[in-house]
């Protein structure tokens, strides 16, 4: 199936979040679709879902103009989508999943599970995915949930699959395995949209490179092209990949964790003992496949959780503060930079003056700066939103815009911008560069490396991108189901951090 | 209530001074329609409509004329009122009307902007009663002093009872909405109690009514011009309310924390506040604004007291919060509008209009003024597909 998008424009109001995107894509090709977020690559994916309706512009398959009012008529048409957010129902079987949506029916309408069984394993052996039909899709890993979605697109007779984001569950093997599955489709003549800001794996599995920027095509390029001018052409400037780091020497331990365990909100062990140091102009970052417990290790620290009754203990400069509150661990050393800024690190209604007072609302010991005798000294916090917004390059109108109409990297750098003028000693951060435009992670990553350097802070940082961890950090420790696989220095290869992640120590 | 019926509610406050303008436009013209659909003269003219429709439509536009010329007429200046005294006598009932509709309107709508859907400004006012009844019935004081105790324990009784609410929820979850529902009953049933029982507050001379005494002179509200019409300090005593609420919650550190809990709570947890116990401060408060209005009743009726005195001005300020949304002078006006709508409507009865329609044009304007944002949120896009638009 030969797939052609022609001046396709999408607009929300007045923002044009497609401008005129014509895209072609053959059978049995792999094109990526490379773009910041906020270029316009999901608009576009969803106009050709029939999600959303085009106000110009128009589709063909195999040359013929089609009309999508629905998902129905996409699919009808051969087009697959797996978002990134699964779609699928955890109690249900492999099969009964598949099935959903277009059951197979016996007679008086009951469900033929086996037709549906028979497909799964069909499509599971073509292409070597290796589902088993009747396991539960709860108990399944993600990569396998992944495939089990690939598997109802190709059930429903896909042609052209869409790929939104799919490595950002991954392991690196699973990347690897999911690469070499979309190798296979190709072959087989599926044709692939592979939607993702990660650079190397464009590289590695992209025939073609359609890079998007601010809603336009701006070119196409080869998977030849090294990373920083795949990086420029997104961006539209120089972009310096590399973070420049000294050797140097780290000083006392400022944090350490010792044998702590914590649950999550179903009552879980998601940490189970963990023990950690994190010494001051250091670095020390959580590797780890999303969900192996950082985030509630990370709200331990903060004191949002409990630890378990029983488990160890979290010191600060050798003195337990189990008994401190938020407040007292925010104000005596700590600066936190949650994982999702929108629900935990910011107030999306609330102005940039409102956001900088977030945690310094508080008139203690240290002397309150912005409240003065109860009522909050606006000239002072102008003054110094002003200021913040200036050394951390935050792009918006002025400090009285709402959180809420920044982009994700803009937002990104007031929570840093606050965080880091606070006085601490720790600066936990969480999935700094999540959602953050490539021009604005340059710029985050200095911002940490200079806290090393030239603020002796004692860096823990929390990511799931093994590239940020790997540039970034003096010594990772791999997290895995709560625990620590091991500890190792940042020169350790890829390969081996990738089985770390997956449990195997090292 | 679910974070999305908090987001409503929320959106509804922020609505633009256009919308509420036009809201309110709307709201008079449908009050409009439906004066005419029930009113007698125009029904009369429906047996010739084919005929003479003039006729009707003569009639109808003389009714709505009439209609809302009586609301004028009884809300803001009377030009056919036999002294000077008697002409302005119509602004002077609106603004006193108005002031325990500002005064609870503060309390609820703060209590909104802290997520906390208040709804029981009913049993918090009857609880004020309670307080202030007793203290200007039962105790004797100089003059000044008395009222100002009186005023004291009213907000103190409505503040503890809104407490109650705010601590339920903190300890156990409970939720706002059904606890001060029942605290409601709770509190008016508490209050007649009290009224029937000799020795708690019945009259001496009461009988089986339940009935206090009448206020102590010393401890009353003082008229404003004297005895030339009832208009007493309540209306400053608001619009001191208005400036207090608005030094809280929009120069405060507390008012800053308030509202930063009801946009997010999850990001105040994370900057160190204690979410719970300001949800119980925050009901306090609330409820704090709400005994003002308690005060105001209790304190400027010389008769003896009953239950009814509390006029559902909890249920009445629940409309001016939403209308006056964030801000505390919208809250004022929206108070004169309602309490002009009290005062306009035994002169809209005397013109043969029933009054009925006001409390209809009431509603009508809330709900159009919270329509977008309901439908919106019923149309509302599953979240991932909406999310990605900004992706």
């Amino acid at each position: 199936m030969k797939l052609e998008i022609k001046g396709i424009t999408k607009r929300f109001g007045s923002l044009v979040a497609n401008d005129s995107i014509s895209l072609t894509v053959n059978a049995g090709e792999i094109v990526s679709l490379l773009g910041e977020n906020g270029a316009g690559k999901s608009t576009l994916m969803n106009v050709l879902y029939g999600l959303y309706q085009a106000e110009a512009g128009e589709i063909l398959i195999d040359d013929q103009p089609v009309k999508f009012k629905g998902p129905g008529d996409a699919m009808a048409a051969g087009i697959g989508m797996v978002h990134q957010h699964f779609m699928l129902i955890p109690v249900f079987t492999v099969a009964e999943n598949v099935a959903l949506g277009h059951e197979p029916t016996k007679f008086a309408g009951a469900m033929d599970l086996d037709k549906a069984r028979a497909r799964v394993r069909e499509i599971s052996d073509q292409f070597g995915f290796n589902v088993d039909p009747d396991a539960l899709v709860r108990d399944l890993p993600v990569g396998v949930q992944q495939r089990v979605e690939i598997i109802k697109a190709l059930s429903r007779n896909a042609k052209t699959l869409v790929l939104d984001e799919p490595t950002a569950v991954l392991t690196p093997q699973e990347t690897d395995e999911l690469m070499a599955i979309m190798r296979e489709l190709a072959k087989s003549g599926t044709s692939i949209i592979f939607i993702t800001h990660k650079l190397r794996e464009v590289q590695a599995v992209a025939d073609r490179i359609v890079v998007i920027r601010l809603g336009k095509v701006v070119g196409e390029a080869k998977p030849t092209d090294t990373a920083s001018e795949l990086a420029s052409m997104m961006v539209g400037r120089e972009v310096d990949l590399t973070v420049k780091r000294s050797k140097k020497q780290s000083g006392d331990v400022v944090l350490s964790l010792e044998n702590i365990s914590v649950l999550d909100d179903r009552g879980q062990l998601a940490v189970a003992g963990l023990s950690l140091e994190v010494r001051a102009g250091e670095v020390l970052a959580i590797a780890g496949v999303q969900g192996n417990g950082q985030t509630e290790l990370a709200e331990a620290i903060v004191g949002l959780r409990k630890l378990e009754r029983g488990s160890g203990s979290i010191k600060y400069r050798g003195l337990s503060i189990e008994g401190e509150s938020v407040r007292g661990r925010l104000e005596r050393f700590l600066s936190y930079v949650p994982e999702d800024r929108k629900k935990d690190g910011l107030v999306s209604e609330f102005s940039l003056e409102e956001n900088l007072l977030l945690n310094q609302s508080f008139e203690d010991d240290r002397g309150a700066p912005f409240v003065k005798r109860g009522l909050i000294d606006s000239a002072v916090l102008k003054a110094e939103t002003d200021k913040a917004i200036e050394s951390f390059d935050v792009r918006t109108q002025s400090s009285k815009t709402t959180a809420g109409k920044l982009s994700g990297g803009n937002q990104q750098k007031m929570v840093l911008a606050r965080e880091m003028t606070r006085p601490h000693e720790v600066l936990l951060v969480a999935q700094p560069t999540r959602g953050v435009d490539v021009g604005s992670i340059e710029f985050i990553h200095e911002q940490i490396m200079l806290e090393r350097d030239e603020q002796q802070t004692a860096v823990l940082l929390i990511s799931t991108e093994l590239d940020e961890v790997l540039s970034l950090a003096d010594r990772i420790a791999v997290m895995y189901r709560g625990r620590v696989v091991g500890v190792v220095s940042a020169d350790t290869s890829r390969e081996t951090l990738g089985k770390m992640m997956a449990g195997i120590a090292a | 209530m679910s974070s999305k019926t908090q987001q409503v509610i929320v959106e509804i406050m922020a609505s633009s001074v256009t919308r509420v303008v036009l809201s309110i436009l709307l709201g008079f013209f449908f009050g409009g329609i439906f004066m005419v659909l029930f009113n007698e003269n125009v029904v009369a003219t429906y047996a010739n409509f084919f005929s003479a429709p003039g006729d009707t439509f003569a009639a109808a536009f003389q009714t709505i004329v009439d209609g809302y010329g009586a609301l004028l007429r009884g809300a803001i200046f009377n030009p056919g009122g036999k002294d000077v005294v008697a002409m302005f006598r119509p602004i002077t009932e609106t603004l006193r009307m108005s002031a325990p509709l500002i005064m609870a309107g503060l309390g609820l709508a703060l209590g909104f902007r802290v997520g906390l859907f208040n709804i029981g400004g009913t049993g918090q006012i009857v609880m004020g009663l309670v307080a202030s009844t007793w203290v200007s019935t039962r105790m004797e004081l100089p003059p000044i002093i008395h009222m100002l105790v009186a005023l004291v324990a009213a907000v103190v009784a409505s503040a503890l009872w809104g407490a109650i609410a705010g601590f339920l929820k903190a300890r156990t979850g409970a939720h706002e909405v059904i606890v001060t529902i029942m605290m409601n009953y709770i509190a008016i049933n508490f209050f007649t109690w009290m009224l029937r029982t000799d020795g708690l507050l019945h009259a001496a001379t009461g009988g089986g009514t339940p009935k206090s005494d009448p206020p102590a002179e010393s401890a009353m509200l003082p008229t404003i011009f004297g005895d030339l019409y009832k208009l007493h300090i309540g209306i400053f005593i608001a619009v001191f309310a208005a400036f207090a609420y608005w030094l809280l919650m929009e120069r405060s550190a507390i008012g800053y924390r308030f509202r930063m809990v009801g946009h997010n709570a999850n990001a105040a947890r994370a900057a160190g506040i204690k979410v719970e116990r300001t949800f119980i401060w925050a009901m306090a408060v609330s409820a704090a604004f709400v005994g003002l209005a308690a005060a105001n009743q209790g304190l400027s009726e010389p008769g003896g007291i009953t239950s009814s005195i509390h006029a559902d001005i909890g249920f009445d300020a629940i409309t001016v919060a939403l209308l006056g949304g964030n801000s505390a002078k919208r809250i004022v006006a929206a108070g004169l509008l309602f309490g002009a709508f009290k005062a306009g409507s035994p002169a809209m009865q005397v013109v043969g209009v029933s009054p009925e329609i006001l409390g209809v044009v009431q509603a009508l304007i809330v709900l159009f003024i919270a329509a977008p944002p309901l439908i919106k949120s019923m149309l509302r896009l599953p979240e991932s597909a909406e999310q990605k638009v900004n992706d």
